[in-house]
C-alpha cells in the first residue's frame, strides 16, 4: 500500500459497485487497497451509492476497520479479548505500549508503527495472539515482540 | 513412491510458523534426495500439538507435534518419512487420546487433506448428503432436518428446521442462505477451523439449505480478522463451480444455487443477524427491530435463512445418514454434537466435538488437562463475552442448553476459556461492560450508557454495588439484543461466584 491513488480509488468504487457490492463493501475494498478511506473518496462514494455525506460518514465511522487516515507503516494488532487476557494478553499490551509509548490506536509520529487492539483473533488456545503487518503471531510474549519491534527499526 | 507429509495451512498453523517448516522439509528432502509431497492440509483440531506434521506411511498418518525450524533436520536423521521415532513424535494421530475419545461428524474429515480438494472431499462422503437432498423434495429436506432436533450453533439454539420451514413458506421471487461466519466470542475458533480446513462442507450445507427452502443465493458474512479463511473459501466456491456443485445446474439436476464471500467490518455486534444483515446492505451494523422476522423479511427485505457456520456444517451428514441418527446422538433436545473449543489457560487447548451431555469436568480436566501455567483453575467463562463466570464447584453439571440454562450459563458458540487462580475477578466483569461499551450499536441506552457506568462503577476503590445490580437489572430489562442484555451475565456470575473480591480494596483496578 503507497498512499491514495485518486484515479485509483474511483476505479475500485466503481468496480465494487459494478459487482454488486453494497457501500460497506465499496470501503472494505479501499481499505484494502489503500489501508484507509480517505476524505477525497467522499464526494465518488455518495455519487456512486447515492447516499448522503452524513450517511457515507456515519457508515465509515461505525466500522473499527474503516480507519479514516493511514496506518503507519507497521500495524501490530493486539489481541485484547478474554482467553488472550487468561494468558497475559494485558501484561503484554502493557509492555507494548510502554515499549512503544503510543496508547491503543495511535500512530507514531514519524508514521511508522500503529498500535491497535483486536477482539479475538480465533487463536484462543494458543494466546497471547497478534496480527503484526497482517500476519498472524500466537503465544507471543514480550521477548519476541521486542525482536519485531527492533527489526522494524532495521 | 513419494513420501506424503501433511503441514497445516490453518491460520494458527501459520500463526507458528507451519510455512517456514514447510520451506525447510521440502529444502531438507531435496539435500537429502528424498522424495516428498507436501500437502498443506487444514488443522486437526490439536491446538496443543500445532504446528503438527504427519507422514502418511501406508494407510496410517504419523504425528510429530510443536514442530519448528530446529526441529527438521532432526527428523529426518530419525526416519520420520518411514515413521521413525522422534522426541515429538505423537504416534499414529488417530490413536491420539485427545482425539480419539472424541465423537466427530462435523469435523470428521477436517484436515484430513487439501482444504478445497473436491475429488479428496469426495473420497471421505463428502456431498453425500447434497446428492441425497437433490432426490428430495424441499418440505422431505426440512422434515429430515426437524427429525434431526439440530438448533443453531450460534449461540440462541434455535431449531434450525423451524427457520427453514418459515422461508420455504413464504413467497418472493428471491430469497437468500445468509451463512452468520462473523465468529466474534472470544475464546471460539470452529467457524475458522472448518471455513479454513474442510470448506466444502460449508458450501455443501449452504447448497442443501438452499434446496430446502427455495434459495438460489448465499452469502457467507466472514469477520475480516479471518483473511485466510477468505482465501480459501473463494478457491472453494471457484472449485466447487468446476466441478458441478455450484452453479445454475447442480450436477444436472436442473436445480441451482450460488454464493459468495462478504467480508465485515471488525464490529462484534454485526454477529447479530439483523445488524448483520444492515452490513451487509450497506450501512451502520444497528440492530433492527423484529418482527419482521428475518425469514420472512432479511436481506434487502427478502425472505433469509440465517445459520452459523456449524449449523449449515452439521446438515450434510443429517442428509447424508438421516435425521433420526443425528436426533439419536447428544441428550433430550439438545441432539447432535456440540464443537467445543478449549482456550485460554488450558494446556491441552483446541477442539473438541462431542455430543451433548459430557461435562464441564470431562472438558477441562480430562481433555484440557489443567492449565498450562501449572497454576490451579480459578473459573471458566462458557459461551463467549456474554458467557457466565463458573466455580470448579459447577464442574460436573453436564453440558446441555437446558441444564446449563438451570445454573444461569449457555452453551453459545462452545467456546470455553480457562483462567487459573491469578485472575482478578472484579477485573473480569469490569471488562464485560467495557467491551460492552465499545461494540453497543447504541440504539437503545441501557446498553449504550449502563456499560460505560458498569465499568467505571467497578473501577472504584469501594464499588457501590446496589448501582451495578441496578444498571444490570435496566440492562436485560431494556436492551434490544443480547448485546446489552446478556453483558450482566458474565458480570453477575462473577459477583455471585466470587462475592469476596467486589469488596472494597486497596490498589485501583488495572487498566
Ligand atoms: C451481540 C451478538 C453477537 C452475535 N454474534 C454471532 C456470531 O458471531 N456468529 C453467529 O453465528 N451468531 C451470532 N449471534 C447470534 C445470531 O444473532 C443468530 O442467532 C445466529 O446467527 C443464528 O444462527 P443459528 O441459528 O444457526 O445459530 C450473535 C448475537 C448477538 C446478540
Ligand atoms: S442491546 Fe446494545 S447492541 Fe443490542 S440493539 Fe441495544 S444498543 Fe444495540
Ligand atoms: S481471545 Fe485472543 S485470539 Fe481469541
Amino acid at each position: 500500500m503507497n498512499g491514495w491513488n485518486e484515479k485509483k480509488s474511483v476505479a475500485v468504487i466503481e468496480e465494487t459497485f459494478k459487482a454488486g457490492a453494497s457501500l460497506t463493501g465499496a470501503l472494505r475494498a479501499l481499505v484494502d487497497t489503500f489501508g484507509y478511506v480517505d476524505e477525497a473518496a467522499m464526494t465518488p462514494l455518495m455519487k456512486t451509492f447515492a447516499r448522503s455525506r452524513a450517511e457515507v460518514l456515519g457508515v465509515i465511522s461505525y466500522y473499527e476497520d474503516f480507519r479514516q487516515s493511514p496506518p503507519g507503516r507497521h500495524v501490530i494488532r493486539l489481541c485484547q479479548a478474554e482467553a488472550c487476557q487468561a494468558v497475559g494478553g494485558r501484561e503484554l499490551t502493557r509492555h507494548a505500549q510502554e515499549k512503544t509509548g503510543l496508547a491503543l490506536h495511535e500512530t507514531s509520529p514519524d508514521g511508522a508503527l500503529t498500535l491497535e487492539p483486536v477482539y479475538c483473533l480465533g487463536l484462543c488456545a494458543n494466546g497471547p495472539a497478534a496480527l503484526i503487518d497482517g500476519q498472524p503471531v500466537a503465544q507471543l510474549n514480550a521477548a519476541a515482540l521486542d525482536t519485531k519491534l527492533t527489526g522494524f527499526e532495521e | 513412491m513419494s513420501t506424503r507429509i501433511f503441514i497445516p495451512a490453518d491460520m494458527l498453523a501459520i500463526a507458528l510458523g507451519a510455512d517456514d517448516i514447510a520451506a525447510a522439509i521440502a529444502d531438507e528432502a531435496k539435500k537429502r534426495g528424498e522424495t516428498i509431497t507436501i500437502i498443506r492440509n487444514g488443522s486437526r483440531g490439536l491446538c496443543w500439538a500445532e504446528p503438527l506434521v504427519e507422514v502418511q506411511i501406508e494407510n496410517t498418518r504419523m504425528a510429530y507435534g510443536n514442530i519448528n525450524k530446529g526441529d527438521v533436520s532432526s527428523l529426518f536423521d530419525a526416519g520420520f518419512l518411514t515413521g521413525g521415532v522422534h522426541e515429538k513424535s505423537l504416534g499414529p494421530t488417530e490413536d491420539i487420546a485427545f482425539l480419539k475419545s472424541q465423537t466427530r461428524f462435523i469435523f470428521n474429515t477436517c484436515g484430513l487433506y487439501e482444504p478445497s480438494d473436491v475429488d479428496a472431499y469426495m473420497a471421505h462422503g463428502g456431498f453425500t448428503g447434497l446428492r441425497a437432498a437433490l432426490d428430495k423434495t424441499p418440505v422431505q429436506i426440512v422434515d429430515e432436518v426437524q427429525t434431526s432436533g439440530l438448533r443453531g450453533r450460534g449461540g440462541a439454539g434455535f431449531p434450525a428446521a423451524i427457520k427453514w420451514r418459515t422461508v420455504l413458506g413464504a413467497t418472493g421471487p428471491q430469497k437468500y442462505i445468509v451463512c452468520n461466519a462473523d465468529e466474534g466470542d472470544s475464546g471460539t475458533f470452529s467457524d475458522r477451523l472448518i471455513m479454513e480446513g474442510d470448506p466444502l462442507r460449508l458450501i455443501e450445507g449452504m447448497t442443501i439449505a438452499g434446496l430446502a427452502t427455495g434459495a438460489t443465493v448465499g452469502v457467507i458474512y466472514l469477520r475480516s480478522e479471518y483473511p485466510i479463511a477468505k482465501t480459501v473459501l473463494e478457491t472453494a466456491i471457484t472449485r466447487a463451480h468446476a466441478a458441478g456443485w455450484l452453479g445454475a445446474d447442480i450436477q444436472g439436476s436442473g436445480k441451482g444455487f450460488d454464493l459468495k464471500v462478504f467480508v465485515g467490518g471488525g464490529s462484534y455486534v454485526c454477529g447479530e443477524e439483523t445488524a448483520l444483515l444492515e452490513s451487509l446492505e450497506g450501512r451502520r451494523g444497528i440492530v433492527r427491530a423484529k418482527p419482521p422476522l428475518p425469514a420472512l423479511e432479511g436481506l434487502f427485505g427478502k425472505p433469509s435463512v440465517i445459520n452459523n457456520v456449524i449449523t449449515l456444517c452439521a446438515v450434510p451428514d443429517i442428509l447424508a445418514r438421516g435425521g433420526a441418527w443425528h436426533g439419536a446422538l447428544g441428550v433430550g433436545r439438545s441432539t447432535g454434537t456440540m464443537p467445543f473449543q478449549l482456550a485460554g489457560d488450558v494446556k491441552y487447548g483446541g477442539l473438541v466435538e462431542a455430543p451433548f451431555g459430557l461435562s464441564l469436568r470431562d472438558l477441562v480436566e480430562n481433555y484440557g488437562g489443567g492449565t498450562r501455567s501449572g497454576l490451579g483453575i480459578k473459573t471458566i467463562q462458557i459461551g463467549g463475552p456474554l458467557g457466565a463466570y463458573l466455580p470448579p464447584s459447577t464442574f460436573d453439571t453436564p453440558i446441555d442448553y437446558e441444564t446449563l440454562a438451570a445454573i444461569g450459563a449457555g452453551v453459545g458458540h462452545g467456546g470455553i476459556v480457562v483462567y487459573n487462580e491469578n485472575t482478578d475477578m472484579r477485573e473480569q466483569a469490569r471488562y464485560a461492560f467495557k467491551f460492552c461499551a465499545i461494540e453497543s450499536c447504541g440504539k437503545c441506552t441501557p446498553c449504550r450508557i449502563g456499560s460505560v457506568r458498569g465499568a467505571e462503577a467497578l473501577a472504584e476503590q469501594v464499588p457501590d454495588m446496589q448501582l451495578i445490580e441496578d444498571l444490570c437489572e435496566v440492562m436485560v430489562d431494556g436492551s434490544a439484543c443480547a448485546m446489552g442484555g446478556m453483558t450482566p451475565i458474565p458480570v453477575q456470575s462473577a459477583i455471585k461466584h466470587f462475592p469476596n473480591e467486589f469488596a472494597a480494596r486497596q490498589r485501583t483496578a488495572a487498566e
